[in-house]
């Protein structure tokens, strides 16, 4: 059927436009990409109503799953299902081969440097990267230095967040190395959309991402202590107040191991303990879901309630695992990003698979020259921050927020870095009974326990607002399913 | 499981209990001061505050209708209901994954309810109505608890915190009641006598129980033997204290630690409660003997907490 034909898709796609950016179901000239016919097909046959219909029923089943988040203020205690788009995202064999190689390339890289820079830093030494860059980061540990961490393993649990450009390539926007989030939404939308499209889902052919959780825990398990053969794995979670909770207990539920915050926990002699009803337990595998600051008042914040006083001595001693390890925002800051493709020729001697985005580092002064003179084009982004916050885009802002920004990178270089405006990828969502484009971007989730492993998916992020380019669900993104195909 | 878990399942269902108890004896308190002829209003208050246990914060001046709505709705004292029910749905919220959502949301509607402007605004002509809301949304998330809730360990916990404060505010309730009970003793039941009796069978749901096991014959000796002693109703002391009995071997039974001390503790309480009879205790001093039940209580309340929730480090690291 030449798609594009019947009546039906015609009012769906209505005036979809095709103007700009990498349309992930529609070439340039307005024909559907092949792999995509399938999910076309089934849109132009479906009568009129039908996809609203199934919508709903997908609304009650997150509903009735408790896939929600609380919301707080006026409607106290209410719960709301979190934004998603019912479309699936869908990606080829092909394109994931190269996901999956450049990812595993890039984690094991990122990992030997933080072995690196936490032992004897060669790499700076070798001038690969300006040590004042690693020493100025707020995120960088010195208690790390000389402290091994088992099976080197420094970032077991990772999230990378990938961009598709208008070339068709992806790119690596950013590495989240220290407790990324999100894959119990790529877990539940699955169910929900094997549920709503059961046809579809079979007659495309989609490689299983269910086995994420059980590939957790065994990551977990494989980092325990040594001569702890049945380790005690537990999940520390800051508590009900903290916007991932819902996360924290899906996670904890789906692998069977006890959600713990940081009162529940004691140390004493190096050894950590929770408190249970039948006496202390003794603790093996923190799978941590607390920020490195919080975690410990005796060696981070010592005004933080959310972690366990003793917890980094424990970990120091070796009787506790923690992960992902201490320090690792040090390799996700976004001024030291901008040298991961040095860090893969430097660790592996190999060529990055997946590129980075061009990036101009503010404290370096030709770029920052450079940037000064064309805010108007460029993100600027502040280097600790994540989810969105701290960042300028430059062609949408206003003129006075341009100037702040200018002063703020003047005074403070080191604490930003820019980027050209990206025209990222678009993807067709439902809405109002329409397909729309809306941009997106894919985070997979990236396990790293005797080796690397990483589920054939991710979390794709949409920016449900129109013409918005972001999709942190802080700032009012949603999501959609992610279909690798085989 | 987790003893910051235990705890707060333990707490959330001792404050739903303190929240019924109180929403029922304010609700008979209020319907016999319909009756003008009986005693004074001001009086039916005092007796109101010592068989609540005369707790601290709550509002002892100013009109009835005043008072009644601090006992209600007032957040701030840790008496009313409201601040029973906000704090039942804290505790419950901490342990969200450990309930089911059809008790979370049970409880999130009852405090919706409560929380609602209205049902303030209405207080003064549909106190009832308020008070029944109260007490039918807590029937619910009880029952609701009994039906959806996994019955290990966590559920025990909120068994024995249900319990242990029923047994508490009854024995509370009963010590506030035997001056008048004693007195009623001596004199021809007059109508208003019999009200009396009757409210204080009314504040632990006992009326129609008590007529099916004493007749409509009202007399104070049985009263007090009905809600003492009597086996099988559920807000008799002998049988709260059956069932934290029940409870704590249950919570041991599913993984909880096994407590001499706690096990000695009930065992006293209820071996106290078992092998009394009214005669015995109305031969001594019934105010006494009832004054002990709740020093009991507290004393199990504290050994629960020291084996459960609190315990040192340094005494679990050397069992």
């Amino acid at each position: 059927m030449p798609a594009g034909s019947s009546v039906a898709f015609d009012s769906l796609f209505g005036d979809y436009p095709l103007d700009c950016a990498y349309d992930e179901m529609r070439t340039p000239s307005g024909s559907i990409r092949p792999h995509y016919r399938a999910l076309a097909e089934m849109l132009a046959s479906l009568p009129a109503g039908e996809l609203q219909r199934r919508k709903q029923s997908a609304d009650l089943s997150f509903l009735t799953q408790g896939i929600t988040f609380t919301v707080y203020g006026r409607d106290e205690g209410t719960e709301r299902i979190f934004p998603y788009d019912m479309l699936p995202r869908l990606i080829t064999a092909t394109e994931w081969d190269r996901i999956e190689r450049g990812l595993t390339q890039r984690i094991t890289a990122l990992n030997l440097f933080l072995r690196d820079i936490y032992s004897d830093a060669k790499i700076l030494a070798d001038k690969v990267i300006p040590s004042e860059l690693i020493y100025s980061c707020k995120h960088y540990r010195r208690q790390m230095r000389g402290l091994d961490v088992p099976r080197n393993v420094y970032i077991a649990v990772v999230g990378s967040d990938l961009l598709r450009l208008d070339n068709g390539e992806f790119v690596v926007l950013e590495d989240n190395l220290r407790v990324p989030s999100g894959v119990s939404y790529m877990l539940t939308n699955r169910r929900v959309m094997k549920r709503t499209f059961p046809q579809l889902f079979a007659s495309c052919g989609v490689k299983p991402i269910e086995q994420y959780p059980q590939l957790l825990l065994a990551t977990l398990r494989a980092l325990a202590p040594e001569g702890r053969p049945e380790p005690n794995i537990v999940l520390l979670t800051p508590g009900v107040y903290n916007s991932a909770y819902f996360e924290h207990t899906y996670l904890a539920r789906q692998m069977g191991i006890e959600l713990v915050e940081g009162r529940d926990l004691v140390t004493h002699d190096n050894i950590v303990y929770m408190r249970t009803t039948d006496g202390l337990k003794r603790v093996d595998v923190i799978y941590r879901r607390v920020d490195d600051d919080f975690c410990d008042p005796l060696i981070f914040r010592s005004d933080s309630a959310l972690g366990c006083a003793g917890l980094f001595n424990a970990y120091r001693a070796g009787n506790v695992t923690i992960t992902n390890a201490f320090g690792t925002g040090l390799a996700d800051d976004k001024a030291v990003y901008a040298y991961v493709p040095r860090m893969i020729r430097y660790y592996l001697n190999e060529d990055p698979i997946l590129p980075n985005v061009e990036t101009y580092i503010l404290g370096e002064d030709r770029d920052r020259e450079y940037a000064l003179a064309n805010l108007d084009k460029l993100v600027v982004k502040a280097v600790g921050e994540s989810g969105g916050y701290g960042m300028l885009i430059g062609p949408h802002a206003s003129q006075q927020k341009r100037a702040e920004f200018a002063a703020a990178i003047r005074a403070n270089p080191r604490n930003y870095i820019a980027q050209p405006t990206l025209d990222f990828s678009r993807a067709p969502c439902l809405l109002d009974g329409k397909l729309e484009p809306r941009h997106v971007d894919l985070r997979p989730y990236v396990l790293y326990g005797d080796k690397v492993q990483i589920v054939p998916g991710g979390l794709t992020r949409v920016a449900l607002e129109k013409g918005s380019l972001v999709v942190n669900s802080s700032q009012g993104g949603g999501s959609k399913d992610t279909w690798v195909l085989e | 499981m987790l003893s910051r878990v235990a705890d707060s399942l333990y707490w959330m269902s001792r404050y739903l209990e303190r929240a019924e108890n109180t929403a029922r004896q304010l609700d008979v308190t209020l319907s016999l001061m319909l009756d003008t002829g009986g005693a004074s209003v001001e009086s039916r208050w005092q007796h109101l505050v010592a068989a609540l246990g005369k707790p601290a914060g709550l509002r002892v001046s100013g009109t009835s209708d005043e008072m009644a709505r601090a006992m209600v709705f007032d957040p701030l004292t840790p008496a009313s209901i409201t601040y029973c029910v906000n704090a039942a749905r804290e505790n419950a919220r901490q342990v969200r994954e450990e309930i089911s959502t059809e008790q979370w949301q049970r409880l999130n509607r009852l405090y919706h309810q409560i929380h609602d402007p209205e049902t303030e605004a209405g207080f003064e002509a549909s106190a009832s109505d308020t008070l029944t809301t109260v007490l039918d949304g807590i029937h619910l998330f009880q029952g609701v608890g009994g039906s959806t809730m996994i019955h290990g360990q966590g559920w025990q916990f909120i068994r024995l915190g249900r319990y242990l404060e029923r047994a508490y505010s009854t024995a509370t309730m009963l010590e506030a009641a035997v001056p008048d009970l004693a007195s009623a003793q001596d004199r021809e039941n007059s109508a208003y006598q019999y009200l009396d009796l009757v409210g204080l069978l009314r504040s632990c749901t006992a009326f129609e129980a008590y007529c099916q096991v004493y007749t409509a014959d009202i007399v104070p000796d049985q009263i007090l033997e009905f809600l003492l002693l009597n086996r099988d109703f559920p807000h008799s002391i002998r049988y709260a204290v059956d069932n934290i009995r029940y409870a704590i071997e249950s919570i041991q039974r599913h993984g909880g630690k096994r407590a001499p001390e706690l096990a000695a503790s009930v065992g006293k309480l209820h071996a106290m409660i078992e092998y009394s009879s009214i005669g015995e205790i109305l031969s001594g001093d019934a105010s006494t003997f009832l004054h002990s039940i709740r020093e009991q209580c507290l004393r199990i309340h504290e050994t629960i907490y020291r084996n459960y929730v609190q315990y040192s480090i340094q005494s679990a690291l050397t069992v």
